[in-house]
């Protein structure tokens, strides 16, 4: 992931976006263990980390915005209290230099500095996602992780928040991941995209190249099954049948039983990562049909099992 | 998913109450609940005398102060009756006591909460606040003062226990349906033509029977515990044997400082047994309706 | 044609608690959560309920099946008064108007087999129990779940959320209904199922002539079901007309910044600033005059003075603004 971009991780609920992007911050659930793999962060491995050093890290270089960052602002006390208790206690600020630094967070996203004396509930679902987001760019970090950030806020408001985090993204040259179920999000504010499904990546590479020329067939079926208002108004084409369940996943493709595509092999081997173009990855058997697939993908036809298999 | 969580593992017994199988101290509260249970079921062929006899040896000796031995189990009283026999008898009566108070707490408490979280508005003011009333009379001297004026018998025990502890149960039960109530599938119930009574009853309350279950068994210590303070001060019903009758016998014979503990340590552990025993299946119970509380 | 469903005037009010203050002045405050609603619908249209959260619209739903009872106006159901129902009537009624739920994990019983959630309905009727499995296979094939085994006899938490969005609107189909209310019909699944339950949801429509109003927030999802639409802002309608026309031309500015907002799959798209400030007012407190109009880029004097009429601008196509 390069620095200074925004990247999208999207996937159906229970495909892992939320575990890998918790992951990323060390913050795991007790019954979690990272099984495998590298992730370096500006040249350093964080998987190597303690907790000590992950104090070190988290907010000041990576900050998290969970899910329900909503609701996640404690109630009894005053919204700008929250934000500058981190600014003094984690960043260290004096008292006049983070009551200048909450005044300059909330215009930064958008809120009236006056309405930090406010309570939470005194706030709008957008205003408390906006503050949340205040609160995670207050140590001015360098890595972004927002999880479902718009997910729960009506569309004009979910539009102005993304706005908000787009021009804060820009002007502080901030990378950020955002973990979303909704592709739309991703092709409003993101420039790069990872497609997740069942806990393993199918597809990454940039958002144009993804959205408009998918190499894996559950990105194809992903498009299809989502309602695009510019688009002439078709039928929605649902993928049939559902997730696998991850405590015993099929032995080849995680896909393979949901994909019209799916060939013998599909079912025996797990597909490597081929990059197919610069920057864009996908991993599939049948990669190099993906024209062909991608005009078959278009076709209701293509998608129709017997209903019966609607498992 | 939260909701989702609490309701899936009573869900999973289907229309049954799994009883709490995983948590030990559940386990254990259940099964001195059932020697107990045994106990007072074969109380008769287990006790080797009459609780009441006054005995006395082959030579017309009172055989008063006997140390436990082959013959009396747990040795005799000063006044000559075998304590091992009235332990097993008082079983039956503190159980009796216990069930059927519990059995009537349970029930009134849960229809009282049915009604008035169900029904909200005035229904529910004036039913809280008659259970507010209830809740601020104190315990023991009520249950004394009614035992004096209605007689000293084993109803009036149950109904004075019952009449002070069906508040808690209803507050309890309450609040439970002011949540189930704004659940989808009661709205759904209503919409497909269910009328009120059958929503309450078929669809409302096996949501909350675990609760009454609950509630009932930590009853039962209560009311166990109850008819032995109410015995042990003096006020309990004269004509049957029960723990309390036995300490407050023990008491008055000074057994204490005559140091005859088989006397009055065996039903000082049933009582505390039998206690713990309701708090223990709570704790169990706890696990199935709250599972969140321990991560 | 006489209209099926006629809706005049139709405002509920609900109670809010009322501070010391109030209570001393013998204020008794309210939200004014519908607020003078007026529509029709013929028989086998569907109209789909656009608006944002707290506009009103989950509430209209409700009012329709009297699930809550209306303060003021008029809902006439296929000849009936629905506000004045009662007993074998409003029996009767519930038989013909049912409602499909946002969350299918919280809309079955927990501890009801779904058999006994989907038969439920029809012993409210007093259908006879001999017909029962006929017509539990009929409503599992209308809605494409007839080729699961043993799936009656399992618990609404061993299903996925398509498979208990199917159930439920078995349950409400179960009985033919005339009229259907569906409230976010979609809204808790996952994507790739979604256009399922729509797709079927269609198709039953079709083959039932049903009559349907989708309460969504969604526009996309809307143009998808229904060729109608009703747009609701702060509890009243300021626009309705045909779906296509509502999404190419909307007149009222509160539905062009809706339109503008809708989020698109596609990397090119208007990505400028949405034509609307600010955020809903309380709606214990809705401005004077037109509800919009602190938000509105074009509100003018008049605006604050007078409640804009619903106004018929074009065919079929009425928005409640005084500019237009």
């Amino acid at each position: 992931m390069p620095e200074g971009e925004v990247v999208g991780l999207v996937g159906e609920s229970g495909c892992g976006k939320t575990t890998a992007a918790r992951a990323l911050t060390g913050v795991v659930p007790a019954n979690a263990r990272i099984a495998g793999g590298r992730v370096t962060f500006g040249g350093r491995d964080l998987l190597a980390f303690g907790a000590k050093d992950w104090d070190g890290v988290r907010w000041r270089q990576i900050a998290f915005i969970p899910q329900s960052a909503m609701n996640s602002l404690d109630p009894v006390y005053r919204v700008g209290t929250q934000i500058r208790e981190v600014l003094r206690h984690r960043g260290g600020l004096g008292r006049g230099e983070s009551d200048r630094r909450v005044d300059e967070l909330f215009s930064m996203v958008g809120i009236a500095p006056e309405r930090q004396q406010d309570y939470p509930h005194q706030f709008s679902g957008g205003m408390r996602q906006r503050a949340a987001i205040a609160l995670a760019l207050a140590l001015n970090p360098r890595l972004v992780i927002a999880d479902e950030p718009v997910t729960a806020l009506d569309v004009i408001v979910q539009r102005q928040v993304l706005d908000t985090f787009r021009d804060l993204q820009v002007r502080l040259g901030l990378s950020a991941i955002l973990v979303t179920h909704d592709i739309s999000v991703v092709a409003y504010a993101c420039d790069r995209v990872v497609v997740m499904y069942a806990g393993k990546v199918v597809e990454a590479g940039p958002v144009r190249a993804v959205l408009e020329a998918p190499s894996h067939p559950y990105t194809m079926g992903l498009y299809n099954a989502f309602p695009d208002l510019g688009r002439a108004s078709g039928t929605l084409v649902p993928i049939e049948g559902n997730p696998p369940d991850l405590r015993d996943p099929p032995k080849g493709c995680r896909f393979a039983p949901r994909c019209p595509f799916a060939v013998a092999k599909c079912r025996e081997a797990q597909p490597p990562t081929v990059t197919v173009a610069p920057g864009h990855t996908a991993a599939c058997w049948r990669l190099d049909e993906a024209p062909q697939l991608r005009q078959l993908a278009r076709e209701e036809q293509t998608w129709l099992r017997s209903s019966t298999s609607a498992a | 998913m939260a909701e989702a969580a609490v309701a899936v593992p009573a869900a999973a017994a289907g229309r049954r109450f799994r009883l709490p199988k995983i948590d030990p101290y559940a386990a254990i509260g259940l099964t001195i609940y059932v020697v107990f249970f045994l106990v007072a079921l074969f109380a008769d062929r287990i006790a080797t005398h009459d609780p009441l006899e006054i005995l006395f040896d082959d030579d017309g000796n009172l055989l008063s102060n006997v140390a436990p031995g082959a013959a009396h189990v747990l040795g005799t009283t000063n006044l000559g009756r075998d304590i091992f026999s009235q332990l097993v008898m008082g079983t039956r009566n503190a159980l009796i006591v216990g069930v059927s108070a519990a059995i009537v707490v349970a029930s009134l408490g849960t229809l009282v909460g049915l009604v008035a979280g169900f029904f909200g508005k005035w229904v529910d003011t004036l039913l809280m606040r008659v259970a507010d009333v209830a809740l601020g009379i104190p315990f023991l001297p009520f249950v004394i003062v009614l035992a004096a004026f209605m007689g000293a018998q084993t109803s009036n025990v149950v109904i004075a226990v019952a009449l002070l502890l069906w508040p808690n149960t209803a507050r309890v039960i309450r609040s439970q349906v002011l949540t189930v109530r704004e659940r989808a599938f009661i709205e759904a119930a209503r919409v497909t033509g269910s009328s009120t009574w059958r929503i309450l009853f078929v669809h409302v309350m096996p949501n909350i029977l675990p609760l009454t279950f609950l509630y009932g068994s930590i009853a039962v210590g209560w009311a166990i515990l109850t008819e032995a303070s109410v015995s042990f001060l003096g006020f309990g019903p004269s004509d049957s044997i029960s723990w309390g009758y036995m300490l407050q016998d023990a008491y008055g014979s000074q057994a204490m400082s005559r140091g005859t503990y088989f006397w009055f340590v065996p039903p000082g552990i049933c009582i505390i047994l039998v206690v713990v025993a309701g708090f223990f299946i709570s704790r169990g119970y706890e696990e199935i309706l709250f599972p969140k509380l321990k991560d | 044609m006489a209209s099926l469903l006629d809706v005049r005037g139709l405002t509920k009010h609900f109670p809010v608690s009322r501070t010391l203050r109030e209570v001393a002045r013998g204020e008794r405050p309210v939200v004014r959560a519908v607020e003078d609603v007026t529509f029709a619908m013929d028989q086998g249209e569907s109209v789909g309920i656009l608006g944002e959260s707290g506009c009103g619209k989950t509430t209209t739903g409700r009012l329709l099946l009297k699930l809550v009872e209306a303060s003021e106006g008029t809902i006439t159901l296929d000849g009936y008064d629905v506000r004045a129902l009662k007993g074998p009537d409003l029996k009767r009624f519930r038989r013909h108007a049912q409602l499909v739920f946002q969350n299918p994990f919280d809309a079955l019983n927990p501890r009801f087999t779904l058999r006994r959630s989907i038969a439920e309905p029809l012993l409210n009727a007093g259908v006879p129990k001999g017909e029962w499995d006929d017509r539990i296979a009929a409503v599992l094939k209308r809605v494409h779940l007839s080729g699961v085994s043993d799936l009656m006899e399992k618990f609404p938490h061993q299903l996925s959320g398509g498979q208990l969005q199917r159930v439920v609107l078995a349950r409400a189909l179960i009985l033919e209904p005339t009229f259907i209310v569906a409230d976010e019909p979609v809204s808790m699944l996952d994507v790739s199922v979604r256009a399922g339950i729509l797709n079927v949801m269609r198709e039953v429509r079709e083959t039932m002539g049903l009559t349907a109003i989708y309460i969504s927030h969604d526009l996309a999802l809307v143009r998808y079901v229904a060729p109608r639409t009703i747009v609701m802002y702060l509890g009243k309608i300021v626009e309705d007309g045909p779906t296509d026309a509502v999404i190419s031309r909307p007149l009222h500015p509160y539905a062009r910044a809706l339109v503008a907002a809708v989020p698109v799959p596609r990397v090119d798209q208007d990505r400028g600033a949405l034509p609307i400030t600010g955020m809903i007012p309380d709606a214990r407190n809705p401005p004077s005059g037109c509800r919009f109009r602190d938000r509105c880029p074009y509100a003018v004097a008049r605006c604050a003075e007078e409640v804009p009429a619903l106004r018929e601008l074009a065919p079929g196509h009425r928005a409640a603004c005084h500019l237009l």
